[in-house]
């Protein structure tokens, strides 16, 4: 590693957006299609720089709304560019539509979201309200939890995308992750990914051989053609492994698709996804030194959802605390991850105790001592069965 | 099946027959037709065809062509109906 790292690498100090930024440029991309929005806004604006002084040869597309990004993202992916967005929060909801119809045409476009909260009442901070809105649509989902972690996915992330043909999006937080500075080692010569990401031949719009693509598929074919899309999803979790690996083997970094921090010989695992990682591992520090038995894991792959990871998690796990920021409200157990965590654990007849969290809505801080103290009521076990809005004034 | 439901012979409408959507089936009265062709004009599809068949009406009129409907691809919209001014084209609900 100390040595793939002194000849390739060049060691910054960059924010998550950056990083994105910086991977994007690595990744050979063609097409970038940009709309600002708070906090993913410096993404495009160092792309555009990349261009601007001849770093990155690509098309910036600067449209009018999120809406166009994606839908210029949608004819550059099927005109055969390698293409890339960036968004957040709202703009991402604004997407809705063409997410589902990015992934339904079988596009490998990949978009980075630095995720925030959603309106109203107005919120521009972090959460994962926009994310979570987004799980059924079909897009690969990568939450990340550090901003080398960011580079590696981007560029991961088009080795999935382009072989499964689907979209992938790759997730941080909003302002914790997006602008907060970190070390990231980012590729010192050009061209460092072009065999990891090689250019493939795929069916795109040619008028030399024309072909016709998002027609209308009638109750003849339509459920044909989103079963192609399970399938697709299904394909996803072993090349998401394999992209991981690949690159691990390569470039000597690599993070499974849950990761786990001091699980064995633990009376609770903290589970959760994103930048709070970094918390919950300290808090888990300092409890560990109290001789408070907890381990922390976080979900990386979110879709598809890391089932064998999981299980295996599980099996170590006498009880499980998930946090979770964003909720689907209406339910009892309301946290998305909790929610998806005891769905599968019922399928495969886990029985785990799982305790759920919403913390950090619209960025409201979560410490250390926040979650010691979450940790310490889920260990004496006396907690509700339905989630637990941590922390909230009534 | 190529996916992402591409089709990679494009310009192939024609090969699909729309006329299983209908429900109800014009048929013309060669009879009272004019042959005015308002049902070509307005035919959205179109299903009009202008035949090359003679045909003499009971009152003795010789027309030189004759207007029918292409049925594979009607959509039985009933359009034609609505517009024919001598109320040539009847409206027959079809049973499949």
């Amino acid at each position: 590693m100390e040595t793939i790292a002194k000849s390739i690498w060049k060691r910054l100090p960059l924010s998550s957006n950056y990083a994105v930024a910086y991977a994007a440029r690595d990744s050979d991309v063609d097409e970038i299609a940009a709309y600002p929005i708070t906090p993913q806004t410096t993404v495009v604006e160092k792309l555009s720089e990349f261009i601007a002084n001849g770093e990155l040869l690509a098309e910036m597309v600067h449209v009018e709304s999120e809406h166009s990004a994606m839908s210029a993202s949608i004819g550059a992916s099927a005109a055969g560019a390698r293409a890339f967005t960036a968004t957040s929060s709202q703009g991402l909801e604004l997407m809705h539509e063409l997410l589902h119809i990015a992934s339904g045409m079988r596009l490998p476009i990949v978009m980075s979201v630095a995720a925030r909260a959603l309106s109203a009442p107005l919120s521009i901070w972090g959460d994962y309200s926009d994310v979570m809105n987004t799980r059924d649509t079909s897009w690969i989902t990568i939450i990340a939890s550090s901003a080398q972690e960011v580079y590696d996915s981007i560029v991961q992330a088009y080795r999935i995308a382009e072989s499964v043909m689907l979209p992938v999006m790759v997730a941080y937080d909003g302002f914790m992750m997006s602008h907060t500075y970190e070390p990231v080692f980012v590729s010192e010569k050009a061209g460092l990914f072009r065999d990891y990401i090689p250019r493939k031949g795929r069916v795109v719009l040619d008028t030399k051989k024309p072909v016709t693509m998002g027609a209308v598929a009638n109750p003849d074919w339509y459920y044909e053609t989103k079963y192609q899309q399970v399938k697709a999803m299904s394909d996803a979790y072993g090349l998401s492994v394999e992209a991981d690996q690949t690159f691990s083997k390569l470039y000597g970094r690599g993070y499974g698709l849950v990761e786990e921090y001091n699980v064995d010989n633990s009376e609770l695992v903290i589970l959760t996804y994103g930048g709070i990682f970094g918390t919950v591992k300290q808090a888990v520090d300092e409890m560990r030194e109290q001789g408070i038995p907890v381990g922390a894991a976080r979900v990386r792959l979110f879709r598809p959802f890391p089932l064998n990871e999981l299980r295996s998690l599980l099996l170590k796990s006498k009880a499980v605390a998930v946090l979770d920021r964003s909720f689907s409200n209406g339910l009892p157990v309301s946290g998305p991850l909790a929610v998806e965590l005891k769905s599968m654990m019922n399928s495969y007849n886990i029985n785990v105790p799982v305790y759920s969290y919403i913390v950090g809505l619209g960025q409201r801080t979560v410490t250390e001592a926040d979650i010691s103290k979450i940790a310490s009521q889920a260990l004496s076990s006396k907690v509700s069965n339905e989630s637990i809005y941590w922390g909230v004034r009534e | 099946m190529p996916a992402g439901a591409v089709i990679m012979e494009p310009g192939n409408s024609a090969e699909r027959f729309t006329g299983d959507w209908r429900t109800f089936k014009p048929v013309i009265n060669q009879d009272k037709c004019t042959r005015c062709l308002r049902c070509w004009v307005f035919c959205p599809e179109p299903a009009i065809s202008i035949v090359d068949r003679q045909y003499t009406s009971s009152s003795g009129r010789a027309w030189k062509n004759s207007v029918e409907i292409n049925y594979d691809y009607c959509k039985g919209c009933g359009i034609c109906v609505e517009e024919c001014e001598p109320k040539a084209i009847d409206f027959i609900e079809e049973v499949k």
